[in-house]
This record gives structure tokens, sequence and C-alpha cells, in this order.
């Protein structure tokens, strides 16, 4: 065999061969790249001897370790929620009043409940809870369905106008669409409901409307909505006399919702979450309202 | 005469009527897809299959009379398709890095989808990766892989039709790809969205791929095959294997989009990460390896460090690669052991992948001072560098306590990109520069001072993306596992989104960066065939007829 062309550079030989230019030297493989192999391998196979790792037949090598991911995962949960016993098993069973009693209890409510929030409501209601059209604000007095934790926990857990068979009902007609009121009619409601909460829209023009309005309130509204107009958080009818809305107080929206109808939805919880999570969020959601100036 | 002019005129009549042939069948097949599903949005790929093939038959069509090739194809290669695919790669290139971008600004600022359908999140992120995985990081593999082996093995391709088969076959699987992604249509693999009548396609332009390959190389005329073609046939041959177990799937009609995997529950998962780690295996890590192990040396002017690293590293890659996919489902159904087995391989993987990138580094003694004052060089250099980082971090990420944390975080996205960015680009950017002016037969390249730019923002924006994702990756994966003494979480998600704010919009900006990059490199490309004088002096290639020693 010709001796092969040696590399300047390096010293090496190359291998003899040629491809278009390329050449290889014969450059033996270094001694830390086989040490780092060997290495690599005697942790590998240790580490088939501890856990489970090779399949025969239809079961497979257990491991010395005796470690399963299943059954670890069984003990760090039963793990975790033990931790959480000693304030979930309270917030599960004792009463709300004297849960809120408890200033330590409630801090930890607070906590446990804000990640509870983020997690399940904030998509709808807002991170801070401040809600969005169609989405109530939750951090107000202004209630649908009643803001104690009592009246809070049945709404998470039946839901509104939602799957569950005692599901919460709360339907707003469509009554312009199905005809059950004339267009006029709908115009004049509308001027009415939207001079409750903004008294300086009532001028020498405007008080026919509203006095018409007045009428069909009467007739049409007030069985829901209260004579005053006020709401009746029992059938979740909503107060139109403040200046709180769920889909928007001004004039355009208040006709949509008189012509169109409103139909919210809640979903329900009752089978997503533990007891102590419902009641949780029940007294979280309590505490936000109560905790505004 | 046309560029296309003198690419048709270099197949005989003979060619350019089987060439036809293959459009009509194309086209044919086109129609009966659109009229089967004429209810359907597979109508319109139908369609889009029957305009793609009409439009080239109409080329040949009208150019079936020309006179007859003179080239002795015996004395010379073919590079025609070679320079189509550079041109495809860099379109793909700037198609897919745009979109790259706009979901990364999506992440950011989500109205950026505009109320439309088609550009939410959900459809525009599968046009990113496969406009970049396959569109432009394929064809630069189809492109270098043509002249590579033609190169090495001193041959000339075995075929003048099936090379432009591969290639627009290829080109027409990605439209087909990204298109359906837009139009709704996917069968939610990642990697793999496209669904069964594309993948069938790809499966025929794949194996003539394989054929034409194997063909070409047994007609060499050296008596070793090159290392860069080891690299490339397994790239072909294990890509056709992933690929067809992967989508071995069931259409709930001819005339529907949608089909069945035939793969149930957890297997299905584990078929898909099988494919999906090999998909970066064989895919973005052999065929780019073909590509420096080429590139590389011929750039530095100097010999490869170690013929048996080569061969350790070959190997090693090959066979602990096929092992590693459990390892992306990590504390999930899928049995421990599998898990197990997934992780340590991975770990046994790092030997011979630094060993691949030690190599190439050490292939660089000697040649140091190029690598200072050649930005050409330094891509492939700092691509070196990040296919070592980024495959040590693979390995890490593959433990099972580690991917407790970094599993489902930016921390993922964040390896990706030091790989695919750092890697995968930049070797290939690297390997074009070099290529281009050798195929155009070109002085050099337009611009060094170009070069050394689009080197830069790439450097730029590879490191402010992969610190971004570091960064908030971890973050993450702290604040989702990070309990109060109540033993509650600290944190809801929504938390974490608020806290990867700022590094998704560095993120963006990163990306921006590289693609500003991509642009100048295709400004370089043009200018260097538009505007550099004809090189009169350059040191050839070896021909396909030189004689060879102790032949």
């Amino acid at each position: 065999m010709a001796v092969n062309e040696r590399d300047p550079v390096t010293g090496r030989e190359t291998t003899g061969h040629e491809w278009n230019g390329i050449k290889e030297l014969d450059t033996p493989v270094p001694r830390g790249v086989l040490m780092f192999l060997i290495l690599t391998h005697i942790w590998a196979i240790a580490w088939w001897f501890f856990v489970p790792a090779w399949p025969i037949g239809t079961t497979y090598t257990k491991g010395l370790l005796g470690v399963d991911q299943q059954t670890t995962v069984e003990a760090r949960i039963i793990e975790g929620q033990s931790e959480r016993a000693p304030w979930a098993d309270r917030v599960a069973s004792e009463p709300y009043d004297s849960i809120l009693a408890d200033e330590g209890l409630m801090q930890t409510v607070r906590s446990a409940g804000d990640q509870l929030f983020g997690d399940n409501c904030a998509a709808c209601h807002g991170r801070d809870a401040r809600g969005r059209a169609g989405y109530p604000d939750l951090t107000d007095d202004d209630w649908l369905w009643g803001g104690e934790p009592e009246t809070i926990e049945q709404t998470l857990r039946l839901g509104i106008n939602a799957a569950h068979p005692e599901s919460r009902i709360a339907q707003m007609p469509a009554f312009g669409r199905d005809q059950m009121l004339e267009r006029t009619q709908v115009r004049d409601v509308a001027a009415y409901v939207f001079a409750l909460s903004n008294p300086d829209y009532s001028t020498e023009e405007t008080i026919d409307r509203i006095e018409a309005g007045r009428e069909v309130f009467a007739t049409s509204c007030a069985a829901c909505h209260g004579d005053n107009a006020e709401g009746m958080a029992e059938i979740g009818a909503p107060n139109l006399a403040d200046d709180r809305w769920v889909y928007g107080g001004d004039m355009e929206t208040i006709i949509a919702s008189v012509h169109g109808g409103r139909q919210g939805h809640m979903p329900t919880w009752d089978e997503r979450m533990t007891d102590a999570e419902i009641r949780t969020l029940s007294l979280y959601v309590h505490d936000l309202a109560a905790r505004q100036p | 005469m046309n560029a296309t002019d003198r690419m048709i005129g270099r197949l005989t009549s003979g060619e350019r009527q089987a060439a036809l042939i293959l459009c009509g069948l194309t086209a044919l097949s086109g129609a009966a897809l659109g009229l089967a599903g004429r209810n359907d949005v597979v109508g319109w790929h139908g369609l889009l299959m029957l305009l793609f093939a009409g439009g080239f038959g109409f080329l040949l069509m009208t150019r079936l009379d020309m006179a007859e090739p003179t080239e002795d194809r015996g004395a010379s290669y073919y590079d025609d398709p070679i320079k189509a695919g550079i041109v495809l790669a860099m379109a793909w290139a700037v198609f897919g890095m745009f979109m790259g971008v706009w979901v990364a600004a999506q992440l950011a600022w989500p109205d950026l989808h505009f109320d439309n359908g088609w550009s939410t999140f959900g459809r525009l992120r599968p046009t990113h990766t496969t406009g970049v995985i396959f569109g432009f990081g394929g064809n630069a593999l189809i492109a270098t892989s043509f002249h590579v082996v033609q190169r090495t093995s001193r041959a000339r391709l075995a075929g003048q039709v099936s090379p432009w088969f591969v290639l627009l076959g290829y080109n027409l699987f990605c439209l087909l790809a990204v298109t359906g992604y837009l139009l709704g249509i996917t069968q939610s693999k990642e990697y793999a969205e496209a669904e069964w009548y594309a993948d069938l396609w790809l499966v025929v332009v794949w194996v003539t791929y394989f054929v034409l390959y194997l063909r070409t190389i047994a007609r060499r005329r050296e008596p070793h095959i090159y290392v860069a073609n080891w690299y490339f046939m397994a790239f072909i041959v294990v890509v056709a294997i992933l690929h067809i177990v992967n989508n071995l799937a069931l259409p709930i009609s001819w005339g529907h989009a949608k089909s069945y995997t035939i793969w149930p529950g957890v297997q299905d998962a584990m078929v898909q990460w099988w494919y999906g780690h090999n998909a970066v295996a064989f895919f973005l890590t052999a065929g780019f390896l073909g590509m420096l192990y080429y590139y590389l040396p011929v750039r530095a002017q100097r010999p490869i460090f170690s013929y048996r690293l080569s061969i350790l590293s070959f190997w090693g890659i090959t066979f602990f690669y096929m092992w590693a996919g459990s390892h992306h489902l990590h504390y999930t159904a899928l049995p421990h052991w599998v898990q197990t087995l997934g992780m340590t391989f991975s770990v046994m993987l790092l030997v011979p992948s630094w060993a691949s990138a030690g190599n190439a580094l050490l292939t660089l003694n000697g040649a140091w001072h190029r690598v200072r004052d050649d930005a050409t060089l330094r891509f492939m250099m700092a691509a070196a560098v990040f296919y070592g980082l980024s495959t040590f971090e693979g390995s890490f990420l593959a433990i099972r306590p580690v991917n407790a944390l970094s599993h489902y975080t930016d921390w993922t996205v964040g390896h990706v990109h030091a790989g695919a960015l750092g890697w995968v680009a930049l070797i290939t950017f690297g390997s074009l520069y070099t290529l281009v002016p050798t195929l155009w037969k070109r002085e050099r390249m337009y611009s060094a001072a170009l070069v050394e730019v689009h080197f830069w923002l790439s450097i730029a924006g590879t490191l402010i993306y992969v610190f971004a994702m570091w960064n908030s990756g971890i973050i993450q994966g702290l604040m989702w596992r990070t309990y109060t003494e109540d033993g509650a979480l600290a944190y809801s998600f929504v938390d974490s989104l608020v806290a990867m704010y700022p590094y998704y919009i560095a993120r963006a900006f990163g990306g921006l960066l590289f693609l500003i990059g991509a642009v100048v490199g295709c400004y370089n490309m043009w200018m260097t065939v538009r505007a550099v004088p004809q090189a009169t002096s350059r040191t050839g290639d070896q021909p396909v007829a030189a004689a060879v020693p102790g032949e």
C-alpha cells in the first residue's frame, strides 16, 4: 500500500481518498470521546437496573427501586390533598359566617381563590373580575342572583341557562323581534330605561317619549324588573335603575337588548370542582365585592 | 432565450414527452380529486394540482419542437434542478420566516389575526413550521444533495426528468400542505399536518428521490462513498419510513380531506413522536450534516479532521436517535419503561452528536484565519457550535426530572429554534453562499459585506430569540409548579401568560432580525447571478470523465 499524503498542519496522514478536492485525515478517535461514550453507556445500563426499562413479552423489567410513575403520581396527589386538608376541610364544612370571621382562614381563601379564579373564571369575567360586555362585573355590589356566599355558591353549582337539571334560568324576551312590542314602543321604553340612570336625558323634547316608555315598562317589563326597575335577584332580573350594565347602558345597546332579548350563559361547575374549591371561590368572589371601597 | 427555454432545451424530445406525460398524469389525478371532492374543501386542492401540473405541461408543450440538446452528458454534471432548488429554498425561507414573525407577534398581540378564520394562530403556525422545515430546509436539502452526490461520485444524476419530478413534486406537496392549513385542513399531527392525499403524493415523490439517489451513487467513479452521501442516504431512507408509518390513515371518503389515523390512543402518540423526533434527527440533522460534510471542508480548504470520528458519529446518530422519541411523552399515559428507554438513549446520543460537531470544528484547525475573514465559513462554524449546544440541551431536556420543569413551556420552543435557526439555517446559508457562485460560475458573491451583515443579523436574531425563550420557559415552568405554604397553586395560568409578555415581544424582534437577514441573502444571491462577471480562472470541479486513479 502506498504511503498516504501527510497533512502539514496536523502532521496526520490522510485516508488516501479524495472527493472533488475533499480529503479526510486518519486521526484516531480522541480518547476523551471514547471515555465519554463508555461513561454514558455505564450510566444508561445502571439506570435500567433501577427503574422500569425493558419489555419482556407482556411485562417489563420493574427495576430495583420499585418506582412507577402511576403509583408515584397517586401518592403525590394524596400528599397534596393532605397538605391542603387543614384549611380545605374547614372551608368545605364550616358555615360561611364563621369562615368570614376567621381572618387567618380568609387569607388562605384569598390566595387559593385567586388562582382558582384565574384558571376557571378569568377567561370570561377578566383577570381583575371586572367583567366585560355580556359578562358581569363581580367586584361591584350589583348582583344578578345575589352576592352572599350561599347564593354565589348556588350560581357556581347550578349555572345560569346551563346544562344542569336545576340550572338557574333567566331570559330576557326578544320584544322587538318576536313582535311583542311595536318599533316605537321599543324606542320609547329604551328612552325611559336610559333616563333612569341618565336624569339629564329628560328634557322637554324627550319627555313625551319617556312617559310613553314608562307605560310600556309598567305593562311589559315590571313583572320581572320590578315597578321601580330595580330588578329581582330571585329570578336574575338586573337592576336597570343604576349605572351598572351587563351588556352596556348606551341607547343603542338598550334598544338592541329590548329588540333581540338576552340570554346569558354561566356554566355549571358542580362536577368539575370539589366542594372545597366551589366554596373557596364563593367566598373569594363575595370577598372581592365586600373589599371594594 | 430565457431560463425556461434553456432548461427545457437540455432535455431530449423523448424526455420532454415523458415529462409531459407525467404532468398529464398529475393533472388527471388532480382532476379526479377535484371531481370526487367537489363538495368539500379538498376540491380546491384537486384544482391546485390540476393548475400546477397543467402549468408545467403547458411550458413543455410549447417547446416540444425545440432542437435536440448538444451537450456531452457523459462529461458534465446536471445543475439545472439544483439552481431551481436554491431559488425555491430562498423563496420558502422568506415566506416561512415571515409567517414565523407573524405568529410570534400574535402571541404578544393577539389582535393581529384581524378577525379572519384563516389567519388565526392555529392555522398560521403550521404554515410557519412547514414553510421553514419542508419548504426552506427540504428544498435546500434536495438542491445540495443533488450537487454533492454528483461531485463526490463524479457521476451525473441518473436521470434528466426524475430530478425535476422530485423537486417540483416536492414543492407541490409543500403547497398542498400550506394552503390546506389556511383552508382548515389538518390531521393534527405536529410536523405531519398534511392530509392523506398530500401524504400519498409525497410517498411517490420521495421514493423517486430515493431511487434516483441510489442510481446516481451506483454510477459513481470514485471507489468510496463520501460521508456526506451516507448522511443524505440516511435522511432519504428514514424520512420515507417515518412518513409512511406515521401517516397510515383511512380517509372518510375519496372526496373528503378528513382521515382517521390507524394508530389508537397512546400508540398514536408514540408513533407521532417517534416520527417527530426522527424528523428532527434525519431531516433536520442527518441531511444538514451531509451539507456540512461537503461545504465546510471545501470552504475551509482543509481535510476532514477524522474519518474514524465520522464513522463513530454516523452510526451513533442513526442508531441512537431511533430510540429517543418517547422523551417527548414523559409523565404521560405512555408506560414508564418506554420513557426510561427514550431518556437513556437520548443521553447516550450526546456523544456521537458532539463527535460530529467536534469533527466539524477541528476540521477548521489551520483555517481559523479564514473563519475570521470569511463570513460564509463563519456561518458554518457558528452552525457547528449551535449544533453542539442544542444537542447538549436536547439530551439534558430528555432527562425526566428536567423535563418535568421544561415540558410544555417555551424552553422547548427555544431549544427547537437554537437548532433550527442556529444550526439548520446557518449551515444552509453558509452552504448556499459557497454553492451559488460555484454553480452559476461567478467569481464570487456579489457583496461580501452583505454576507457579513446577514451573518450578524442571524446571530443577533438567534441569540435574542433563544435567550428570550430560555427565560420565559423557565419562568413559566417555575410558576406552574410553585405552591403556597397552604399547598395551593401560587399562580394561575393567566398569571404566567402575563409574565411572558416582554419575552414574546423580544422573541418576535429576534425572529424579525433573522427574517431581514434572509431577505438580504436573497438580494445578494440575486445580484450575484445578475451582476457578477463570469469566472474566468475559477478552480473548477473535477470533471465527470477524468481518469480515476487506479482504474
